[in-house]
């Protein structure tokens, strides 16, 4: 447990490589532009990044035909940990690629569904993107006011959904929507996940938002008036929408620990490197305690997001090999997101502090990662809401 | 199509190199890798296999640790890799290096194809590929910025100075690829997964039939009697522009043949 296997250095090793070649040189220019890279994406589809969870039938590396697990959720926690530690915007283009766009039609589509879009989305060739927030429902995802009614053999969709990530790319092939179909006999709004392809009428994808950081991943609102879609593009039962997308949002909230774990570490080795280098009064601004105590700290943040992220991630994948309980990877994923998307956010005050003045410079990566970090606490699940969770968990009264 | 990939395993050369003090490559004290130069080989290779039938062989002679270059090609997607490995070896020459390749290819089978780097990113010497071909009585098609197998032959491009070359070859032959040719690949994870189960074969130097007194340092026809490391770099000329900084920045450029 305390080491990765040799298949998963290796495969480090290998992604480590491809970001320091085909991302790190572009990276501040997209930053600036905010340029979405798509050929960047099929790059990394090549690589089968896209295809870490997903069996080899759909094009994916997880099982193949004589069941034995090849990749696994370790994996692409590993792909995202790197591909974070040269950029968090092309590290959550992988997240949310896999565990919002893939994983949701992998998990709950049936064969046509799954035939229809995996291949592309596994290869790089397309995005998929999820939409839940709402305006006036964020961690309250209860509260969706998207509505979805059957009409012969279509729904009709109207609502509005925000913050949804690679949904507005030039390869987006289709984003999964929640909304109400029906109220339960208890009164309460039923929930169902429905496909809507991109380019479907009355789909209206916004102008991407004016963001603090996560510059290069692409984020819109959408927004749907009386938008048709064929009842078949219903994923999994009708109703189940919102035990669906909770699913989902486990596998995510490790991603996002993988994700802050990138960043804290590339904080730590930047801060390494100029407190050794960067000299004042006379010597190393490193030799003073001042310093070496904030690295340290830092080099600590480091370590206990690994421990914490490949800990939950080694218990998603024990889970999917029926070896462990959902409860525990829950409760371990809300505790590894907590930590490490806080431990992100001090650790780019730590190390744009030791950066004095360059540190706020966009010349600088520090700025970006400075700019990138606070996300890590809002996204996939508050800090918040992973409070509520730990708390559940441990039996308090609610 | 069969294809031996020849390939080494040096010493990363984003790090500090060393010598170690029989005036050797320090091999120790660095990180390792597959010469990245190699890796244009076997992606070329990967992909002469890939558009039709064929088995791709890694072929390297090194230590313990150049087991994994072999590894990483595997994981590349090369079928199977042979690993020269003899004590003896250590410190030999370009001339029986490629003595070593050469006798280690007979006992492979006879390739359609031998295909290698432009140099190593460690020795930079570039003339294991002609001896190797010597060695083997095959053509030498060196250098080749583009390559395409027809018929019973190969066509490469040479990218000179002045002019592009165009070179036919019957095969079999030996092509040394630049460095332009393609992109490689990146080992995917089922790549990764695959590399582990393919077969890789070490052979000493009894098992090639060479003499331990034809290789090694002490055989080698040249010897480096002497290392001295670079000096770091001299501070840079500062001009001061009292109004003709453009004339004097031009002036140094000409001066130095960059304009």
């Amino acid at each position: 447990m305390f080491e990765l296997s040799q298949d998963h250095e290796d495969f480090r090793k290998a992604v480590r490589d491809f970001a320091a070649s085909e991302i790190e040189p572009h990276v501040a220019q997209w930053d600036k532009e905010k340029h979405f890279p798509t050929e960047l994406v099929g790059r990394m589809g090549e690589l089968g990044l896209f295809g870490l969870v997903v069996p080899e039938e759909y094009g994916g590396s997880a099982e193949v035909a004589d069941g034995t697990v090849q990749s696994d959720f370790t994996a692409l926690c590993v792909a995202i940990e790197e591909l974070g530690y040269v950029d968090q915007s092309i590290g959550i283009t992988l997240s949310a690629g896999v565990g919002l766009g893939i994983n949701p039609i992998l998990s709950f589509g049936d064969e046509e569904q799954k035939q229809t879009y995996l291949p592309d989305l596994v290869a790089g060739r397309a995005l998929a993107g999820f939409g839940l927030t709402e305006p006036e429902a964020g961690s309250d995802a209860g509260g969706t006011r998207t509505k979805a009614v059957r009409d012969g053999d279509d729904w009709v969709i109207n609502g509005a959904k925000s913050f949804i990530t690679n949904s507005g790319t030039d390869i987006t092939s289709v984003v999964t929507v929640t909304a109400k179909t029906s109220e339960g006999e208890d009164g309460r709004p039923q929930i169902s996940a429905i496909m809507v392809p991109s380019g479907t009428d009355g789909f209206t994808v916004e102008p991407p938002y004016d963001k603090l950081g996560w510059h290069i991943s692409d984020t819109h609102g959408l927004t749907f008036e009386d938008c048709r879609v064929p009842v078949g593009n219903l994923l999994g039962e009708e109703g189940s929408g919102f035990r669906q997308f909770l699913k989902t949002l486990d596998d995510g909230r490790i991603a996002i620990s993988a994700l802050a774990l990138g960043l804290t570490r590339r904080m730590l080795d930047l801060a390494t490197d100029y407190a050794s280098t960067r000299e004042a009064f006379g010597r190393p601004i490193g030799a003073n305690q001042g310093v070496a105590f904030q690295v340290s700290d830092l080099a600590v943040m480091a370590e206990t997001s690994r421990v914490l992220t490949y800990k939950a991630a080694w218990l998603k994948d024990e889970h999917d090999r029926g070896r462990r309980s959902m409860k525990d990877v829950k409760h371990a994923a809300a505790i590894a997101k907590l930590y490490t998307s806080e431990a992100a956010v001090s650790a780019t005050r730590i190390a744009t502090q030791i950066f004095g003045g360059n540190g706020f410079m966009e010349e600088y990566p520090v700025a970006r990662f400075y700019r990138d970090a606070k996300i890590l606490e809002i996204g996939e699940g508050t800090s918040e809401v992973q409070r509520m969770v730990i708390a559940r968990h441990l039996g308090l009264p609610s | 199509m069969n294809i031996v990939v020849c390939v080494k395993y040096v010493p990363d050369a984003q790090s500090e190199r060393a010598f170690t003090e029989d005036n050797t490559t320090d091999r120790e004290g660095v990180d390792g890798l597959l010469s990245e130069l190699d890796e244009y080989a076997i992606e070329e290779a990967l992909k002469i296999a890939e558009a039709g039938e064929g088995e791709v062989t890694v072929l390297t002679v090194g230590p313990d640790d150049a087991a994994e270059a072999v590894k990483k090609a595997l994981q590349m997607g090369a079928d199977k890799g042979v690993h020269i490995l003899d004590e003896a070896i250590a410190g030999s020459d370009a001339p029986a290096t490629s003595l070593v390749l050469a006798e280690a290819i007979k006992k492979i089978g006879s390739p359609d194809l031998v295909l290698t780097g432009m140099a190593s990113t460690d020795g930079t010497m570039s003339v294991v590929p002609a001896m190797l071909a010597e060695r083997l009585g095959l053509p030498q098609v060196t250098f080749a910025s583009e390559l395409t197998v027809e018929g019973e032959g190969v066509k490469i491009r040479r990218d000179g100075d002045s002019s592009t070359e165009t070179i036919e070859s019957s095969l079999p032959a030996l092509v040394s690829v630049t460095d332009q040719i393609n992109e490689p690949r990146y080992p995917s994870f089922k790549g990764i997964m695959a590399a582990k189960k393919k077969p890789v074969e070490t052979w000493g130097l009894s098992d090639l039939g060479v003499d331990a007194g034809q290789v090694g340092q002490a055989n080698a026809w040249t010897a480096v009697l002497e290392t001295t490391k670079r000096p770091p770099r001299e501070q840079g000329e500062v001009v001061a522009d009292e109004g003709d900084g453009g004339t004097k920045l031009a002036e140094f450029l000409a001066a130095q043949k960059f304009v």
